[in-house]
């Protein structure tokens, strides 16, 4: 394993601090950026959140007290303020839809889409690199072509249809696997979810079937999920693949002798490392994205549900809140890939 | 008393872009041999030189193809080579210098890795024999230890071009191909390479071939030169006589680098009435 | 033909196929869309409708063809003011540097770190339904990356002595910028486009599947799968026929998105 990260990384401790410090300044204003345009929507909403709370026959004080309970009769930078406040202390408001206050809402359905998004993101990685490397192995020829078609497929099928069209065929008519939920009709209600990851919480409960219930359940949204991550990682980590593969040292280690599988290993992908890592990033990110329709389809809670859900009920403060969290991961995913990138590449330095 | 037979022949190689009837002709049958001597292919730029030595290694890239009555070095038949085949010839018996070291390595790994890997690629040594190796040969083209544990875009150019030297002849190859091994570096240098490649390959009885547009530096330092034009071999000479040639675009090669002795005089150019002649 | 070619003609001809279709909808759709016949409801394909009936009795190629419209509009309107916002921004940045530049770049790179679907949906949901708010988030998200482009090619060009040749023909200003720097973007652009549709695509067709699209009874393809979605199981084929519009509009896309890049690799 090549120290050289570690050797530049101590030689160059300031500037990596520098680095750092940066990236936790972008962090803060990209957060900041996204919460003015979260509070933006939520201003220009034709929804009224005190309408909301106190109900169509409340008279008019009432609704007057409500607005100034909820700060809506101060001025907009005096509210951002108060939002950024309030956010700063984990209050996301009050759900309109179940009462609860937000963030115990989102605290509850978090794992389950963690689980579903982590799961099909191993499944992805793995099976996207594996293809890449592939496909620059034999560039050109009819793998490659059938590869780059497979990866293009991925990328153009609509998530949420092919759901459908895999509930209908696997589970429906060939019984392969379970259905929508997360457990059987049986067990749904049996089972105490205190970690919220299902396999676990399946596992620990005992109950025999609990857990082959929960993976049948699992599979087919874990394999459609990561088919769309297939998609972007193999058609992207091909290309970072190829283009190194075209510089002037590729062809010297051949010259010295290297066949083609140590050259790809060994020299190609140290150097395609930092982009695939940032791919591998992006591609998780994006899945929370389609991880919410995947919930939709298969009736799985989560993240993605219960913004969908919020959507339909026009339950401002839970679309917010919802929108607000997985633009969260999206940019703290972002921000880590980018910074751990530039600490590990010793050509920026 | 028999002429020792020679390390690399070439007949009519050629360089094809694609496979095609309609694929343009890039290296058009070439034909030279080289033995246990310095030779020097010259020529202006997309004469083809460079596109020859990657044939001759069998490192084309993807739509040219290489055509040849026969590539032989030394004994093997380089037009039948498999992959493996090649892996086994490829940097213990041919070797390939390029012109810009800072290229020429692997940005992410260290200068002793590197040398440390072109000798487990050719040989199951132990670690301190290779270290040895290293070492000596490291000594040989002037350079210490220190750059074991530098990284290549740190080393400047005379001594990256000395590190891949050293790279490349770990193995004890019989023929060293150089494609313009000191292009890329500063003009005071040129010279002090050059001849760190002649004296390396003298002493060890290496054949090199060399790749140049610089007449003047192949009449110094190699023993015979091919002069090649669009894709040709339009003269050849020893290297002494190229001052003298008689040829007439050997004559504008030589007479077209400007210096201080031609300040403020016209530029020559080609004799318009000069044809190229199909190779016999 | 090469595989890329081949791919790129496909691209080319469902794409102009689907012009047609949302274009010329009234022509050729053979019923009204939004005809419903309770009487026939949940029809198979048969000589009458080619592809069936759905749940109302409403002809579904009738509804498939319509429903080629509200896509198309949402492409037409996301790219003519995401492409022209960001290239305008980004060679304004790469040409002019300074703070001007600093202030696009970081701007560009903390809106290309928010979540485009979600935000999306965001937008629909906190502004009422219809593509036209989905197509505020969706150019809210996408203008950085041609900004980004813009300003690569800009600053490449700047240093090239293609720029400092037409300076020196007296060539400066807007004419400069968009006569000679803007034409250098294309390429790029028109690659990243393909994409960006590619994912609109399947974004809109998203919304349209969570009903948060057109409000009903506008055809639209994902709703249309949504409505298939109810009876999968017994009348598979009103949600497939949609789900195949989708998935070959998006493949056409991406097959120009990738064909121009796969001859740079020099493969």
């Amino acid at each position: 394993m090549p120290t050289w990260s570690i050797m530049t990384a101590s030689r160059n401790s300031l500037a990596a601090l520098r680095i750092v410090v940066r990236a936790l300044i972008g962090l803060t204003l990209t957060l900041l950026a996204l919460l003015i345009v979260t509070f933006g929507l939520a201003k220009l909403s034709p929804i009224d959140p005190a309408l909301a709370r106190v109900g169509d026959h409340a008279s008019r004080s009432t609704y007057l007290q409500m607005r100034h309970e909820l700060g809506l009769d101060a001025s907009w930078p005096v509210q951002l303020l108060r939002y950024v406040q309030q956010l700063a202390h984990g209050d996301l408001g009050i759900s309109l839809s179940t009462g609860q206050p937000v963030e115990q809402d989102l605290r509850r359905v978090l794992p389950a889409t963690a689980e579903l998004a982590t799961l099909a993101m191993s499944v992805g990685a793995a099976v996207g690199l594996a293809l890449a490397l592939l496909a620059a192995r034999y560039a050109g020829r009819a793998s490659d072509l059938l590869i780059r078609f497979i990866a293009l497929l991925g990328n153009s099928i609509p998530v949420f249809w092919l759901g459908l069209v895999a509930l209908f065929v696997f589970y429906a008519r060939l019984h392969w696997v379970g259905g929508p939920g997360r457990l059987d009709d049986a067990y749904e209600y049996t089972i105490d979810m205190p970690s919220g990851f299902v396999i676990v919480d399946a596992w620990r409960s005992g109950i025999p079937g609990a857990l082959s219930s929960a993976l049948s359940h699992l599979v087919l949204p874990v394999l459609i999920l990561a088919g769309y991550a297939i998609g972007n990682v193999t058609r992207l980590t091909r290309t970072a693949l190829l283009n190194e593969m075209h510089q002037e040292y590729v062809m010297l280690a051949r010259a010295k002798g290297a066949g083609e599988l140590r050259v790809l290993l060994h020299h190609v992908l140290p150097n395609a490392a930092g982009l695939i890592l940032t791919v591998l990033a992006l591609t998780y990110a994006n899945l929370l994205q389609g991880a919410v329709l995947v919930e939709t389809v298969f009736a799985r809670p989560g993240l993605g549900r219960y913004l969908t859900t919020a959507l339909f009920a026009g339950d401002a403060p839970a679309i917010l809140g919802a929108t607000l969290l997985i633009g969260l991961c999206f940019v703290i995913v972002n921000g880590v890939t980018d910074l751990l990138v530039r600490l590990a590449d010793p050509r920026v330095q | 008393m028999t002429a020792p037979s020679p390390l690399l022949v070439v007949r009519e190689l050629s360089v094809r872009n694609g496979s095609s009837a309609a694929a343009r002709t890039i290296v058009d049958r070439l034909s030279f041999s080289v033995h246990a001597e310095r030779v020097a292919l010259v020529g202006e730029s997309g004469s083809g030189k460079s596109l020859t030595t990657r044939a001759i290694m069998g490192l084309l890239p993807a739509p040219l193809m290489a055509s040849a009555a026969e590539l032989r070095f030394d004994a093997t038949n380089l037009l039948e080579l498999g992959p493996r085949d090649w892996a086994v010839l490829r940097g213990s018996r041919l070797a390939l210098v390029l012109q810009d070291p800072r290229h020429a390595l692997n940005p992410v790994q260290s200068v002793g890795h590197q040398l440390d890997e072109m000798v487990r690629l050719h040989g199951a040594y132990s670690r301190a024999e290779r270290r040895e190796r290293i070492e000596a040969m490291l000594q040989a083209v002037g350079l210490t230890v220190r750059v074991l544990g530098l990284l290549p875009q740190q080393l400047s150019g005379g001594i990256g071009q000395r590190v891949v030297l050293a790279m490349m002849l770990l193995n004890g190859p019989q023929l060293l191909i150089a494609d313009e091994p000191t292009s890329a570096l500063d003009v005071a240098l040129r010279d002090q390479v050059l001849e760190l490649i002649c004296e390396l390959v003298s002493t060890r009885g290496m054949g090199l071939l060399l790749i140049s547009h610089d007449l003047q530096q192949v009449a110094r330092y190699c023993d015979r030169a091919l002069v090649m034009y669009s894709g040709r071999i339009v003269d050849e000479c020893a290297a002494a006589a190229l001052p003298h040639s008689t040829h007439p675009y050997t004559r504008a090669l030589w007479s077209c680098r400007p210096s201080g002795r031609t300040y403020g005089t016209e530029l020559p150019v080609l004799d318009p009435n000069w044809q190229i002649e199909e190779p016999g | 033909m090469s595989a890329d070619s081949a791919a790129r003609r496909f691209g080319v001809a469902v794409l102009i196929a689907w012009l047609l279709l949302g274009v010329m909808a009234p022509w050729l759709a053979p019923y009204n869309p939004l005809l419903q016949r309770i009487a026939d409801r949940l029809q198979p394909a048969s000589a009458l409708h080619w592809l069936g009936t759905d749940g109302l009795g409403r002809d579904v190629l009738s509804r498939l063809i319509y429903g080629a419209r509200p896509t198309l509009g949402l492409v037409v309107l996301v790219g003519a003011l995401m492409v022209p916002i960001g290239l305008t921004l980004g060679i304004l940045a790469g040409y002019c540097g300074g703070w001007i530049d600093r202030v696009l770049s970081g701007t560009t790179n903390i809106v290309m770190a928010f979540p485009q679907l979600v935000l999306a949906l965001a937008f629909v949901g906190l502004l009422g339904p219809g593509l036209v708010h989905a197509a505020f988030a969706l150019v809210l998200t996408g203008w950085p990356a041609y900004a980004r482009l813009a300003r690569v090619e800009t600053q490449q060009l700047r240093r090239s002595d293609y720029i400092a040749a037409a300076q020196m023909l007296g060539i400066v200003g807007p004419r400069l910028l968009f006569g000679h720097v803007l034409p250098a973007c294309i390429p790029a652009m028109r690659v990243r486009l393909a994409l960006d549709m590619a994912g609109i695509i399947l974004a809109a067709a998203a919304l349209g599947f969570l009903g948060l699209a057109e409000r009903p009874p506008t055809p639209e393809w994902g709703s249309m799968v949504a409505d298939g979605g109810k009876v999968v199981f017994d009348q598979w084929w009103l949600a497939t026929a949609p789900g195949a519009a989708i998935l070959l509009v998006s493949l056409a896309f991406n097959c120009l998105a990738d064909a121009p890049r796969e001859q740079a690799d020099g493969v």
